[in-house]
């Protein structure tokens, strides 16, 4: 499976507010970055719309 | 390291640290542990809130607060302007903090109280056994150990994942929350008296403008929006907020960025089951119609310190205790105040900048006393009975519920 869902690093600001809503608890923010555990990631795009910034790309 | 606790408090904010020092306070052992190496930073708040609320908690120490306010100006789309102050002894009514200072000063005074502060310590996992929630499992500085403890309270914030691990879903839907943007600005000339809030759907979908003033040619200048506004290809937080700016303070120095994310669900369904207490943003405490969360987490974070103590006292931290000592006492409190703000949010959010302007205009002339969200809808129906009348299927809950509360 290609990775679908890339967080830009350099642009998050490590609000957690992804986390929040991501649906499968997929997401953690680990003081200064965001994880991803893509194996329960459905890339439904909820934190891709959130993002404050835009640092979030999900694409299906 | 001691590893067995009555109470471990995940999250060392304004909910975990009330939370923890309640409990010290009481006789408990008590862990407060937060992830990141330095409590309150980065800052993900506006800083606003009420001064007589917060002299409830703490004495006030001039060390935190950046400004004094007298009131709040409310701009419509078009510029009516709303302004409610308060005219009471000293004038004052809200406060500016600053976070960084605040959060760390509670943290202490649960480190005072008796409570053990770890930082750097993150919660990766619960421990459950039989159905209950026993502890958790920490790592810090990556290394990892577990801690047991008769009472979890997770106060995770925003980000919380404390709850889910529980079984409680506490994921937010776009709808349920303001994501946000705020710049610290520095160099301009801003009314050092007052908070200011715009609204509209050009400006702010779902959400407002805010200029908190921080002292000394300072402000807090910031934008939610409501996440089921904003879309893949819609403009973000970041870029209305710098069009607002380019246009009102072109000159504005920017010295810090702050972001996140406010719930603004209400009230969600369950707060709590066998050993487990969640409390402030974590629980979704927050007010659905302003996005505070300070004092609502101070507010149950005091609550949840006093269930756990009760629970334990007891001997009971089962789901059904904790519903009696702890979900009862907070919706029959503060829990009321949530759920007539989202009603109220669930009529702003549909109303165009026409409708935003004719009730601002309505109300351009009263004079309030108390800077409370009920006055302001009391003064909204008093002047619009006609305007509510068409809008009647929207604020019919929200009139109902201002009649309850003025009887
Ligand atoms: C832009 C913005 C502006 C706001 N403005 C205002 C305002 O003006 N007035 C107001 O009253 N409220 C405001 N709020 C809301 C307010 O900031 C929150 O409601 C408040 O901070 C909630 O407190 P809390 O203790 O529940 O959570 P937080 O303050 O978020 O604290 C949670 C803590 O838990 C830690 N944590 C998370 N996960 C773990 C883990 N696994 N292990 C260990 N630690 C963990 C986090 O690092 C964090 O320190 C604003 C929010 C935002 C985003």
């Amino acid at each position: 499976m290609l990775v679908s869902i890339n967080i830009n690093r350099y642009k998050c600001g490590y609000c957690g507010a992804c986390v929040g809503v991501c649906p499968k608890g997929s997401l953690e923010l680990v003081e200064t970055w965001v994880e991803v555990d893509e194996n329960t990631c459905m890339t439904c795009g909820i934190c891709d719309r959130i993002c404050p910034v835009g640092a979030i790309e999900v694409t299906k | 390291m001691k590893d067995r606790y009555d109470v471990l408090v995940i999250g060392a904010g304004p909910a975990g640290s009330i939370a923890a020092k309640t409990a010290a306070d009481k006789g408990l052992t008590v862990l407060l542990i937060e992830k990141r190496q330095e409590i309150g930073d980065p800052v993900r708040c506006a800083e606003g809130v009420s001064k007589e609320h917060l002299k409830k908690h703490v004495e006030i120490d001039k060390k935190w607060i950046c400004a004094d306010l007298k009131g709040a100006r409310i701009y419509a789309p078009d510029g009516t302007k709303i302004e409610m102050a308060e005219e009471i002894a000293g004038g004052e009514v809200g406060y500016v903090l600053e976070r960084k200072i605040f959060d760390r000063a509670l943290a202490e005074k649960a480190s005072k109280a008796g409570a053990e502060v770890r930082v750097k310590t993150r919660a990766i996992g619960l421990i459950i056994e039989e159905d209950f929630v026993k502890g958790a499992r920490l790592m810090q500085l990556g290394k990892e150990y577990d801690v047991h403890a008769r009472i979890v309270i997770g106060a995770d914030g925003i980000e919380s994942k404390v709850g889910r691990w529980a079984g409680i879903d506490t994921s937010l839907n776009p709808i349920d929350i303001e994501t946000c943007v705020q710049y610290l600005v520095a160099g301009v000339d801003i009314n050092q008296e007052y908070c200011e809030f715009y609204i509209g759907n050009d400006l702010a979908p779902g959400g407002y403008i805010w200029i908190f003033p921080k002292g000394e040619g300072k402000a807090n200048i910031g934008i939610g929006i409501l996440g089921s506004k904003m879309g893949k290809f819609k403009p973000r937080p970041v870029d209305y907020l710098n069009s607002f700016l380019e246009k009102k303070f072109p000159h504005a120095k920017v010295v810090e960025m702050v972001f996140g994310g406010v719930p603004v669900s209400g009230s969600i369904e369950k707060t709590s089951t066998n050993g487990l207490i969640l409390v402030g943003d974590a629980a979704r405490q927050s007010d659905p119609i302003t996005g505070g969360g300070i004092l609502n987490a101070m507010d149950v974070g005091k609550i949840a310190g006093e269930a756990a103590f009760a629970a334990i006292s007891a001997g009971d931290a089962s789901n059904e205790k904790l519903e009696e000592v702890y979900e009862k006492r907070w919706r029959s409190t503060i829990g009321h105040a949530i759920d007539l703000s989202l009603i109220v949010k669930n009529c702003f959010i549909n109303l165009n900048d026409a409708d935003l302007n004719a009730l601002a205009f309505s109300l351009k002339d009263v004079q309030f006393e108390r800077m409370s969200l009920l006055d302001l809808l009391h003064a909204l129906f008093k002047a619009n009975k006609k305007l509510l009348w068409d809008l009647r299927v929207l604020f019919k809950d929200a009139a109902k519920e201002v009649v309850k509360s003025k009887m």
